[in-house]
């Protein structure tokens, strides 16, 4: 082999690395890992504007012991941007007759997720103080946020919600909410 | 007009019959359930049942001539019942006009063919209220205790030991007992004009040849089979609080413990019969038990709409079952918080742990985004897979003061209820039981979830949301006497059947 062989494979050698490195990184998609206290602020639909997905939101059932899921559209959002649009779309007010576990007033303050699938909702104080107690209420609100990754996000393991930045206790003293908490079928009809 | 057509005019007229004032027809389900016994100085009679839609109905021409009640159906279709010169009026509501006073019935009066059938709970809040001498219904045990009569609760016990087997026999309030043995047979009778045992009073024990069955003998003795190996028996008396407790050792034949000659029985109270007993009272498997009102202080918790708030049910439920565990069982119960205060999470928990209780119940009102939604929960600790296994590992070597090591196993303090799950399901579902015939219940009572306030607790802990308090009619329930001493009653019976399935497994 001539050196100038030599160089242009080891150019096309580059090329190629470049290009899977490139293309792994896009191929994560909506699980990009976004370390704790570094959340993502990519813009809104960035991949593609008025773009959607179809996504499960969860509301009150009708006997209220458990969460109904309803299909919605959702705007596309890259990596942890679509996890905030599902969030974002959860937390608004439902057309009757769908009743929100969340209380009236809370907004998503920011949202990351871990490598390891760990999602963290940083939601604004309203969720505990506009809470109205009650273990069962309590479970659903903590589960409708939590049931809206699992489910559409395979790749979020758990979730664990905090309030104004901060880990709390539970919302109205009843749900741990110190551990990221994993889906619940069982709350779910 | 077609058949279906027909069929809906037929209903609509169904509906405007059966709407007028105590209208409702009722049929009776069969087969008829165990009839009322009513105990009075006088004697006992007993009163029947009628069962329908699985609650229990007792006609009022049943009740007239025991307790000399007149009964008038006016002209507008009302009943009203006259004892002396009180009356009790009932319409077609689930209520009670009782002298001047609205009392709530589980269900209106309603007619089944011609009679007049009446909840069986008219007995003790209606009529109660107007009749001379205390009306006391234990609607479980099927008995209507009417004045000044001695009806102590009777609960048996069998243990093994290693010298036999061992009976306890509680009787609350006190009730002096005699014990008498008559070859096979050990009978025990109570000083008292009846007894509210459960039937049999104690399942079969396990073969093991020494008691062969617990039956009831009489209105006031209670009878004990004995075994092919017996050797003897020695009983004692123990005095606790409300109750008086006699144990009886049965001696195997063939142990080195066993007497010479069979004890004598009917000793008196506080004297043991025979050899006297090495061992003091039976380890109960249950010392202590801490209870925790949810919520307090600032913290109300959830709120009904007539202002019911959940921290002052949780405190008054929680002192009853108190009073109710400690009188009948001798049990030493600690509440969490005694007052209208605030206590945190931790402090609550701790409260268990440091004072080493062997069981720990957290009580809580619910509430629910849908008015209609009713009926108790109890929920024991849920943990996620990944945490409930990574989390309770490690163990330490640490050195003892004699200079060996032993091995100390760690828990993190917040994840000590992962090694109590399965009995804290045990406790919730003979709970349930208990609760089933007393109180409503939500659909699936029993559930897991990841609580707070239990995950921290070393020991067997549940959550009891008694009911909703944002359901109207349940807010009312709630707020009873009736409804809180019977769940005050049921926890207590909880309490005495978890006790009992520990004692037997640590047998095993």
């Amino acid at each position: 082999m001539t050196s100038r062989n030599a160089i242009l494979l080891a150019a096309l050698a580059l090329v190629v690395a470049t290009l899977s490195l490139v293309l792994m990184l896009t191929v994560r998609g909506p699980k990009t890992a976004i370390g704790p206290g570094s959340p993502a602020t990519a813009p809104a639909g960035s991949a593609a504007a008025g773009r959607t997905i179809k996504a499960r939101l969860f509301y009150v059932s009708d006997d209220g012991m458990r969460l109904t899921s309803v299909e919605h559209d959702v705007p596309f959002g890259e990596g942890v941007e679509q996890a905030r649009e599902i969030i974002n779309a959860q937390l608004a007010p439902p057309a009757a007759p769908l009743v929100s576990a969340v209380p009236a007033g809370t907004t998503l303050r920011t949202l990351f997720i871990t490598e390891q699938g760990d999602a963290y909702v940083d939601l604004s104080r309203e969720a505990a103080t506009a809470h109205p107690g009650g273990t069962l209420n309590e479970l659903l609100t903590v589960y409708t946020i939590v049931s809206a990754l699992t489910i559409n996000l395979p790749a979020v393991r758990a979730v664990q919600i905090l309030i104004d930045g901060r880990e709390v206790q539970t919302l109205a003293g009843h749900v741990d909410l110190r551990q990221p908490l994993a889906a619940n079928p069982g709350l779910v009809q | 007009m077609n058949a279906r057509f027909h069929r809906r005019l037929l209903a609509i007229f169904a509906i405007a019959v059966l709407a007028g004032p105590l209208n409702i027809v009722l049929t009776p389900q069969t087969p008829a359930p165990i009839p009322l016994t009513m105990l009075s100085r006088e004697g006992r009679r007993t009163i029947p049942l009628v069962l329908v839609n699985k609650q229990e109905f007792v006609a009022i021409d049943d009740l007239a001539g025991p307790f000399q009640l007149s009964v008038r159906e006016d002209a507008l279709g009302a009943l009203t019942v006259t004892y002396k010169d009180k009356t009790i009026v009932l319409t077609n509501q689930a209520l009670a006009s009782v002298a001047g006073r609205l009392v709530s019935l589980p269900s209106p009066a309603s007619r089944a063919g011609a009679r007049w059938l009446v909840p069986v709970e008219f007995i003790n809040r209606a009529l109660g209220l107007v009749y001379e001498s205390r009306l006391e219904l234990r609607k479980p045990a099927h008995l209507l205790l009417v004045g000044d009569v001695r009806v102590p609760r009777v609960t048996v016990r069998y243990d093994l030991l290693a010298t036999g087997g061992r009976l306890t026999i509680d009787a609350t309030p006190r009730a002096e007992s005699t014990v008498t043995q008559d070859n096979d047979l050990l009978s025990i009778k109570f000083d008292a004009d009846a007894l509210d045992v459960d039937t049999p009073p104690l399942p079969p024990p396990a073969p093991q040849g020494l008691v062969q069955a617990v039956r009831i003998l009489d209105a006031t003795t209670l009878g004990v089979d004995l075994g092919p190996r017996v050797a003897g028996i020695r009983s004692t008396t123990l005095p606790a609080d409300t109750t008086l407790r006699v144990m009886i050792d049965i001696l195997a034949a063939g142990t080195e413990a066993a007497p010479s000659a069979p004890a004598v029985a009917g000793d008196p109270p506080g004297e043991v019969a025979g050899v006297r007993l090495p061992l003091g009272p039976p380890a109960s498997p249950i010392q202590t038990i801490t209870i925790d009102p949810g919520h307090g202080g600032d913290d109300i918790g959830t709120q009904g709409m007539a202002g019911v708030k959940e921290k002052d049910l949780t405190l008054a439920v929680a002192r009853l079952a108190k009073a109710a565990i400690e009188a009948r069982l001798g049990i030493r119960v600690l509440l969490t918080r005694d007052g209208d205060r605030d206590v945190p999470l931790e402090d609550r928990t701790a409260v268990a742990n440091n004072n080493k209780a062997d069981l720990f119940i957290s009580l809580h009102a619910n509430s629910s985004f849908r008015p209609e939604t009713a009926g108790a929960s109890i929920y024991y600790a849920a943990f996620d897979n990944s945490i409930a296994s990574a989390g309770p590992g490690g163990v330490d070597r640490v050195p003892t003061f004699s200079g060996a090591m032993r091995d100390l196993e760690l828990v993190a303090w917040d994840l000590a209820q992962t090694h109590h799950v399965d009995q804290s399901r045990m406790f919730a579902t003979i709970l349930e039981e208990r609760l089933r015939d007393r109180v409503p219940l939500a659909l699936q009572p029993v559930e897991s979830a990841p609580l707070a306030v239990i995950e921290s607790a070393n020991m067997p802990a549940v959550l009891v949301d008694i009911g909703f308090l944002t359901n109207p009619a349940q807010e009312k329930l709630l707020a009873g006497n009736e409804f809180q001493n019977d769940l005050a009653q049921a926890m207590t019976d909880a309490v005495v059947r978890f006790r009992d399935a520990l004692a037997a497994r640590t047998a095993q």
